[in-house]
């Protein structure tokens, strides 16, 4: 009994500091000066997808929202953390008219990538990697989830050649320390130890950027990025 | 007589300064060829048949034959580069199109090999019949050298290819019904002649348009870049055709059904004589709905197009 209860106190040491002191990184990412305007996709050569959108749909490289805030910045920390093991559930990556849902996706190396097709054509998943080896296969509808993963960090440009306006990003990361800006522009990495971090905000079309933020115990560390937008 | 003496004397002392001059350059190496430092040598080996071929004897015929489009570097940024389209393959990411093995995957010796003696149709890839074998397994070897990828993968399993059924016009039927089913027709149009809906936006992995596949052009097999056989038909809509837009079927085509669909692909040759057209012929050069076999008597079959099994 003794011996257990020290065993305990020892674990409460050495593990409490990590839980209790556990920081925060969070902010919003921005825009200077004026995005490109998106085009409109015309879905006509597809009727089934067509018909999904009451409205047309826009290409997604640049998506704003309120206050000049910038989505589909992949945040995460590049160095400091540890690079923890791939989590066992698998990232979903879905095809629903015609369209990728979402259009960015955050994976670590070796996580399992489940591709789904929600719609009642074949399409064709060609992600085009310069690390990791190229694949590229088709998925009819009703067809299983493409299962696959990828062995090395980079940002991956992922298309449908049967649908030329589909376009897509796999950002296969070494940590499970990462956000997607979301509605707002806002993200937010939780459960960091106290340490020094360099955090890394990537966008498909303006670049990346980086911070450096040290954590020193239970608190939430506020950092922004603004990126320039290009004229075109 | 004076003037020739002088003249010899300030030849001699030429010629000393040249020796000095030389000195240094012939105590090392000659300068290697082309504008990079060659990269340390890997021992990489190739095996066809009984035929084992060394890195180090192919690289000489490499830089003599090959570096001029693929570059020294195996980048495929040779000098010849810009000016060719598709471009040529680049070794270090190791993405070939002609292979017997799963998407994705390394291909094998012997792919690369074929692949160095067939030449790729409509490239700029001339067929290498002028090698010999060794030539050719080594050359092989020592394209592997330019990618880490054949260090720590082992070349795909290839894909399993049983015996041919014989041609009916009921395979024909049931190959247009998945030529159909698999929306091939996108970008190979309805009648195979590459003007699917698809076709005008295609670009391979190197952003260069790419046309899909013409079989109603001409009415030779030597226009296939993988092989005008049967099987080579076959395994390229099973393999797909890595850095292009042609993807995989491997994982949606059970193996009966493709032997179905690449003989409704050989009628799409129209002006290729073959057992297919021929039993089409019989048939009376058209192809009948598809319905599906197993429905028992009584029920009505499923409509004809999108049938499958």
């Amino acid at each position: 009994m003794r011996t257990s209860n020290s065993l305990i106190a020892v674990a409460m040491v050495v593990l409490c500091p990590a839980l209790t002191f556990a920081g925060t990184i969070s902010g919003k990412v921005t825009y200077t000066g004026t995005p490109v305007k998106q085009k409109p996709i015309s879905m006509a050569k597809e009727p089934s997808c067509d018909k999904q959108h009451a409205t047309p749909i826009t290409t997604e490289t640049i998506v704003t929202g309120a206050n000049n805030s910038l989505e589909n910045v992949v945040v995460y920390i590049s160095a400091g953390a540890d690079e923890a093991a791939a989590p066992a559930q698998a990232v979903t990556f879905t095809q629903k008219g015609c369209q990728y849902i979402p259009h960015v996706i955050a994976l670590h190396t070796g996580q399992e990538l489940h591709v789904v097709n929600g719609d009642q054509t074949s399409h064709n998943i060609h992600p085009m990697p310069k690390s990791n080896p190229e694949w590229n296969k088709s998925q009819p509808p009703g067809a299983p989830p493409i299962v696959q993963k990828f062995d090395n960090a980079e940002f991956i440009s992922v298309k449908c050649q049967i649908h030329p306006w589909m376009h897509g990003w796999f950002a296969v990361l070494k940590t499970n320390h990462y956000a997607i800006s979301g509605d707002g522009g806002s993200f937010s990495l939780p459960n960091l130890p106290p340490g020094k971090y360099t955090v890394t905000a990537w966008h498909e079309d303006y670049g990346t950027q980086t911070q450096e933020v040290t954590i020193t115990g239970n608190e939430t560390k506020s950092i922004d990025f603004s990126f320039k937008a290009k004229a075109f | 007589m004076k003037n020739s003496k002088q003249l010899m004397f300030r030849i001699g002392l030429g010629c000393l300064a040249l020796g000095v001059l030389s000195l240094p350059l012939s105590a090392q190496d000659a300068p290697d060829v082309g504008p990079h430092p060659a990269p340390p040598l890997k021992n990489m080996e190739s095996h066809i048949g009984k035929v084992t071929g060394h890195a180090k004897d192919g690289k000489m015929d490499y830089r003599r034959y090959c570096a001029g489009c693929h570059g020294d570097l195996g980048d495929g940024n040779g000098e010849n580069a810009a000016w060719l389209d598709p471009k040529p393959r680049d070794f270090t990411i190791a993405t070939f199109k002609c292979r017997s093995t799963p998407t994705g995957t390394l291909p094998t010796d012997e792919d690369l090999y074929n692949t160095i003696g067939r030449g790729v149709t409509n490239s700029n890839m001339p067929i290498w019949n002028t090698f010999s074998d060794q030539q050719r397994a080594d050359l092989v070897a020592y394209i592997k050298t330019f990618s880490p990828r054949w260090e720590k993968e082992k070349a795909g399993e290839p894909i399993k290819i049983g015996p041919e059924p014989a041609v009916t016009i009921g395979s024909i039927s049931h190959g247009k019904a998945l030529f159909t089913k698999m929306e091939c027709w996108k970008c190979h149009g309805p009648e195979g002649k590459g003007d699917g809906p698809s076709a005008a936006t295609l670009t391979d992995s190197k952003d260069q348009p790419i046309r899909p596949y013409n079989f109603a052009a001409g009415s030779d097999d030597s226009r296939f870049k993988c092989g005008g056989e049967n099987q080579d038909i076959y395994r390229i809509f099973m393999t797909g055709v890595d850095g292009t837009p042609m993807p995989s079927f491997s994982d949606n085509i059970q193996p009966n059904d493709a032997w179905d669909l690449v003989h409704f692909l050989r009628t799409l040759q129209v002006h290729r004589k073959s057992k297919e057209n021929d039993a089409l012929k019989a048939a009376g050069g058209k192809i009948p709905p598809y319905e599906e076999k197993a429905a028992p008597a009584g029920q009505t079959p499923n409509g004809a197009a999108g049938g499958g099994k």
